[in-house]
């Protein structure tokens, strides 16, 4: 029997507008919530990694982060792949303990961007992100290269505006029943097509939301978890997929590598996209989680906007997909933004989900796209 | 008043943009394949031959795709939102992203034939040349 990685803690701070907070302050507050959730103090941790901030950029964040909580850890790094960073974090964790090198593993992730910079200078931040030479010259930021890939991709597979507006109304819908989510009022189809125009075909309303806070996780080991208090959540394979960094250089607008990442996941794990209950996937636009929804086996081209629509990503529908309302609506603190993705699938594997729990949630895949679906990695988790 | 990026140059990338400066465009060729290539990298995407060269290639594409961005990532690019990003395809693995200007929003097609020209940019006292495309006046573009 293959000896798997477990995520024995796992927490989410509040999310939204948090005037006061600072980067490295969400980091202890979450840091402290997944070590509570496991039943361990911060000192039974060996191992921390970190990603980044925009708020406070740091050279060494993990470095810094462990200064600031009084940690000496066996082993710490930075990890950044974006938004794909919160999950490679996770999968760089379970390699640790599954390598003896460490037994827990704290994977912490936050930034306090909207009390922390101003609303211009996040966007300036994000636009950082472009080609120095190719790209940020032209005016392009990280909105506008999606743009340039939805219109593509609505060219090819007819993918209509009335599509992705569907998703951001399931994205709402399912943060509505999260206590935390940044945004919970609900939206229709006509406020999304509605919503100003950022760069078309993509409005406000296809973009992810800018949030300050955190979320962390541990990973243990397998001998190690039985230290720990709630049911442990079992990885059963991960994967990864890296075709370029900037839009100018990805190989096609419509075919990227979440496909052979997913598909490393669930060859690992000796699953299928039908295995899965339920599904955590990187929402930064509309945009982007319909083409990971339509490359990764889970829907045909084409397919997915309509699909939703239909409240197939719903609870209750064939694949309830980002049941804590996502980026486009639980909120999007940086590289957390894609630890909430990770938290939330814990809680449904757990059965700690609440009004938003998916009945008998046994499977879940989580996946993280970073850059401009440059960097993907996939898991596959399970209750144990 | 805030002033747009000029692109941060290397030694590898020099001969571009002198290309640009001299109103050539030029992109990486192959010579083992004879692909071209843009953006540069280090060895070829099609054979993986490297010491790639650079020559000049045609100044016609083709939209691969395009977006009319209205909200401005710095206050350098403000004033003048709505503008214009492109993909343009100047060859089987040549592919240039740029701004597209005398050209009314709503005309902006996936198919587009453009021609590329050059525009300078000046900042304080540092200056680079840069690539514009233009709606091509009539006939396809021959990529």
């Amino acid at each position: 029997m293959s000896r798997h990685a477990h995520i024995t803690g796992a927490y989410v701070t509040r999310v939204g507008e948090l005037p006061g907070s600072t980067t490295l302050g969400l980091h202890y507050e979450a840091a402290c919530g997944a070590a509570a959730d496991a039943g361990l103090s911060l000192d039974d941790v060996d191992g921390v990694l970190c990603a980044y901030s925009l708020a406070e950029p740091h050279p060494m964040l993990a470095s810094a982060f462990c200064e600031y909580a009084h940690l000496t850890p066996a082993f710490s790094a930075v990890v950044q792949a974006g938004g794909a960073s919160a999950a490679t974090m996770v999968v760089q964790a379970a390699a640790l303990v599954l390598a003896g090198q460490c037994r827990h593993v704290l994977a912490i992730t936050g930034d306090n961007r909207v009390s922390g910079m101003s609303r211009d200078q996040a966007v300036t931040a994000l636009a950082q992100f472009g080609h120095p030479e190719f790209e940020r010259p032209f005016g392009l930021a990280i909105y506008a290269a999606y743009a340039l890939v939805a219109q593509r991709y609505m060219h090819e597979y007819g993918t209509t505006a009335q599509d992705l507006a569907a998703l951001a109304v399931t994205h709402r819908r399912h943060a509505a029943r999260h206590p935390k989510a940044h945004k919970r009022e609900p939206i229709s189809l006509e406020d999304v097509m509605g919503s100003r125009l950022i760069a078309s075909p993509l409005r406000l309303l296809d973009c992810c939301l800018v949030s300050d806070g955190a979320a962390a996780v541990i990973v243990s080991a397998p001998e190690a978890a039985a230290d720990c208090v709630k049911p442990a959540v079992a990885m059963l394979g991960a994967g990864q997929g890296h075709t370029h960094e900037h839009i100018v250089a990805a190989p096609s607008l419509t075919a990227f590598g979440c496909r052979d990442s997913a598909a490393r996941a669930f060859a690992r794990a000796g699953l299928t996209p039908a295995d899965v209950d339920v599904a955590e996937i990187y929402d930064s636009f509309t945009i982007t989680v319909l083409v990971e929804l339509e490359s990764m086996g889970f829907f045909e081209k084409g397919e997915a906007g309509e699909a939703a629509a239909r409240g197939e990503l719903d609870l209750g529908g064939r694949l309830p997909c980002n049941t804590h309302g996502g980026l486009l609506s639980f909120g999007h603190s940086g590289a957390a933004g894609g630890m909430f993705h990770v938290v939330e699938a814990v809680a449904q594997l757990r059965g700690e989900a609440g009004e938003r729990q998916v009945p008998d949630a046994s499977v879940a895949f989580v996946h993280g796209d970073g850059g401009i679906l440059s960097a993907h990695c996939s898991m596959v988790l399970a209750s144990h | 008043m805030a002033t747009k990026p000029l692109p941060r140059i290397t030694p590898d990338t020099r001969p571009f943009w002198d290309g640009c400066t001299a109103g050539e465009l030029r992109v990486q060729h192959c010579a083992s394949c004879g692909r071209q290539q843009f953006p540069p990298a280090a060895r070829c995407g099609g054979c993986s031959a490297q010491g790639l060269d650079w020559r000049p290639i045609t100044p016609r594409g083709e939209v691969h795709s395009f977006t009319v961005v209205h909200r401005a990532p710095s206050a350098a690019f403000k004033a003048q939102a709505p503008y214009i990003i492109a993909l343009v395809d100047l060859a089987p693995g040549a592919r240039l992203l740029l701004n597209v200007v005398d050209c009314e929003t709503q005309a902006m097609t996936i198919g587009m034939a453009v021609t590329i020209g050059f525009e300078e940019r000046r900042d304080g006292d540092q200056a680079a040349w840069l690539p514009v495309a233009r709606p091509a006046a009539h006939g396809c573009a021959d990529v």
